[in-house]
């Protein structure tokens, strides 16, 4: 049972990555043609609100980003602190999903 | 440091002591041809320091029991040739890495065993002296895989050069798991969905970051990293069928 969790969260973090790095480019791209000729929240704001697209893009983004970290951290906390067990598992399961929520809520915000 | 002069000498440091702690001390030995760094253990051995603890059997890279911290890095001493890794002519020369100390230069062994043991080692084969003789074609794919990780001397040099080892003293390392590998790849082992749960839960397989320091150590030019990287699919496959 052990292994099976470890072997699907091992996947997890591959997949995420796997989703993220795409996303990462379009995200660099976006910006860079979107601060031409100055940025302000009018403009960015036109361009996001109610836009199905970006809702998914950054919605896919925020969860990859928040399952993928609190798995990184799980593995820093285990070899550099010796922080391990269900405790440890627990807070990086918290700290992945206020991640999670936090960047819904901006999310929420821009769309 | 050229090979055959006569008058050389090596400035050997040489780590002293035992489970609570040591030092380096100093030696000088004679520079010869050909010399390997198990000749120049020896030579300080049978001439200035009768007391001085090391390991070996076979002298010609087969036992796996020599190995040692040679200028940093661990290596098979008895094919480390001087003239390939002394610096100026100074070697410094300690245990090896993740792992206690016995006394000096021998490093106890025992916790790398006892993973062989914890990760299902040992072959586990479902027939008889009865049953015909499985057959099993050297070129099959599972079978070459096997073989590429089967000649293990069981010398602990990936080990110590294993950072994941040093950061979890409970992590399995990299030559039990390239172990599991080659039985893994033995379709004659009955036992090998079992071995992948031993090796898939704490301490195990995923805790490897393959970035490959037990491949470029191994003296046996072995894969244990790559080995790692399969078992990883191996268990997420065997997950997938709930046979784990
Ligand atoms: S690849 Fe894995 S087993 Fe090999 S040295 Fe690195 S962490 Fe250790
Ligand atoms: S895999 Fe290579 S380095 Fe590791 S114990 Fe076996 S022979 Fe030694
Ligand atoms: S003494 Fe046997 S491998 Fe070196």
């Amino acid at each position: 049972m052990n292994a099976r969790r470890e072997a699907y969260l091992y996947a997890a973090q591959r997949l995420t990555a796997l989703i993220m790095a795409p996303l990462v480019i379009g995200h660099l791209i976006t910006i860079i043609i979107a601060i031409q000729g100055g940025l302000s929240a009018e403009e960015i704001l036109s361009r996001t609100s109610g836009n199905i697209f970006w809702a998914a893009f950054y919605g896919l983004f925020v969860l990859a980003a928040g399952i993928h970290a609190a798995l990184g951290l799980r593995m820093v906390a285990a070899e550099w602190l010796g922080f391990r067990g269900p405790l440890a598992n627990w807070t990086v399961a918290a700290v992945g999903l206020l991640l999670i929520l936090l960047g819904f809520r901006a999310v929420g915000a821009v769309i | 440091m050229a090979g055959d002069d006569k008058d050389a000498t090596l400035s050997v440091g040489v780590w002293r002591g035992d489970a609570d702690g040591g030092e380096y001390v100093e030696y000088s030995v004679p520079h010869r041809a050909s010399q390997t760094v198990l000749d120049v253990v020896t030579w300080i051995q049978r001439n200035i320091a009768p007391d001085l603890a090391y390991r070996f059997a076979c002298r010609v890279g087969m036992c796996g029991s020599c190995a040692m911290t040679v200028n940093g890095r661990p290596r098979w001493t008895c094919r480390t040739h001087v003239d390939k890794v002394a610096r100026n002519g100074r070697l410094t020369i300690a245990p090896l890495d993740n792992l206690p100390v016995v006394r000096d230069l021998a490093a106890d062994m025992a916790p790398f065993f006892e993973k062989w043991k914890r990760a299902n080692g040992a072959f586990q084969g479902g027939e008889t002296r009865d049953d015909p003789i499985a057959e099993v074609r050297p070129d099959e794919p599972e079978r070459k895989e096997a073989d590429a990780a089967i000649e293990c001397i069981n010398c602990g040099i990936c080990y110590a050069a294993c950072d994941s080892v040093r950061w979890n003293p409970d992590y399995l390392g990299p030559a039990a798991l390239n172990r599991v590998w080659a039985l893994h790849n033995d379709r004659r082992d009955v036992a090998r969905d079992d071995r992948l749960a031993a090796i898939g839960g704490e301490g195990g397989c995923h805790l490897c970051h393959s970035q490959a320091g037990c491949t470029a150590h191994c003296p046996q030019g072995l894969d244990p990293s790559g080995g790692i990287a399969g078992l990883k699919r191996a268990l997420f496959r065997a997950a997938l069928k709930g046979t784990v």
